[in-house]
């Protein structure tokens, strides 16, 4: 059986990150720049597993937990800061939301 | 066989991480992710990690994105308008992009290659070691997790809680 190198799972890891990155810059939509930060998440998940498994160490599982625990914690305060955010200024445009600006 | 699998799921992955990011409207974009975590879902289990393969199905696909749908659902957005400078923004954002992407390809290929030593978790073992490991080497933050999500779920709440004025 014909193994993939790990490198193949590392780049296919840095190929999402930056995809979620330019995401990330581009989109203006306040849930679409959530989901590219997801997509950067699970990025990493991957380059975490796909060293665990060159190295054998179970240990990557336990941190992509906390990856995925910290994602889930990290939704439920970005959904309800973007549920506020519609209901403070009817929009979800990030660039009409500069009122930090000064 | 692997191979076939790692390159079908790798196009799928990359293919719908696009999508996420080139669709107009939200909900398309949410669909998209489910879809790249599926292909996502299954690479982990390539890589030995079934457990966290069942999790990502049923944590991200299922609990994070399904929250994702009922807000867009909720909020309704309107579809993304490009405005003129669009192209402007994505040269800003594609060069940084590119630099960085092409900085880590140029650093994990001419690198040694190495190649997996099997699945890490053997077989049915998986679940066992992890469990072993999670609570008793990793205990204090596995603690410390359960008060952060317990600070998010209080949070979210005061957050989302009507305040009449």
């Amino acid at each position: 059986m014909g193994m993939v190198p790990a490198t193949h799972y590392l780049a296919l890891g840095a190929v999402l990150f930056v995809i979620g990155v330019a995401g990330f810059i581009v989109r203006r939509n306040v849930i679409t720049m959530f989901m590219s930060v997801e997509l950067m998440l699970n990025a990493v998940n991957l380059t975490f597993l796909a060293y665990a498994r060159t190295w054998n160490q179970v240990d990557a599982h336990i941190f992509v937990f906390f990856v995925m625990t910290v994602a889930a914690a990290e939704a439920a305060v970005g959904l309800a800061l973007i549920l506020g955010l519609d209901r403070h200024s009817q929009t979800l445009d990030i660039d009409t939301v500069n009122r930090l600006q000064g | 066989m692997e191979q076939i699998v790692f390159y079908v799921f790798a196009a799928v992955a990359v293919g719908s991480a696009l999508l996420v990011i080139l669709q107009q409207r939200a909900v398309y974009s949410a669909f998209s992710l489910i879809v790249c975590f599926g292909a996502l879902a299954v690479l982990y289990f390539q890589l030995g990690a079934a457990l966290v393969a069942a999790l990502q199905v049923i944590v991200y696909a299922g609990a994070i994105m399904v929250l994702f749908l009922f807000v867009i659902m909720l909020l309704d957005p309107k579809s993304e308008r490009f405005g003129p400078d669009r192209f402007k923004k994505t040269a800003l954002a594609a060069l940084p992009a590119a630099a960085f992407l092409a900085f880590v390809l140029l650093r994990v290929f001419p690198a040694w290659s190495p190649r997996g030593s099997g699945d890490p978790l053997g077989s049915g073992e998986g679940p066992k070691r992890i469990a072993h490991i999670l609570f008793q080497d990793y205990l204090l933050p596995f603690e410390v997790t359960s008060i952060l999500i317990l600070v998010a779920i209080l949070g979210a709440v005061v957050l989302v809680k009507h305040r009449p004025d």
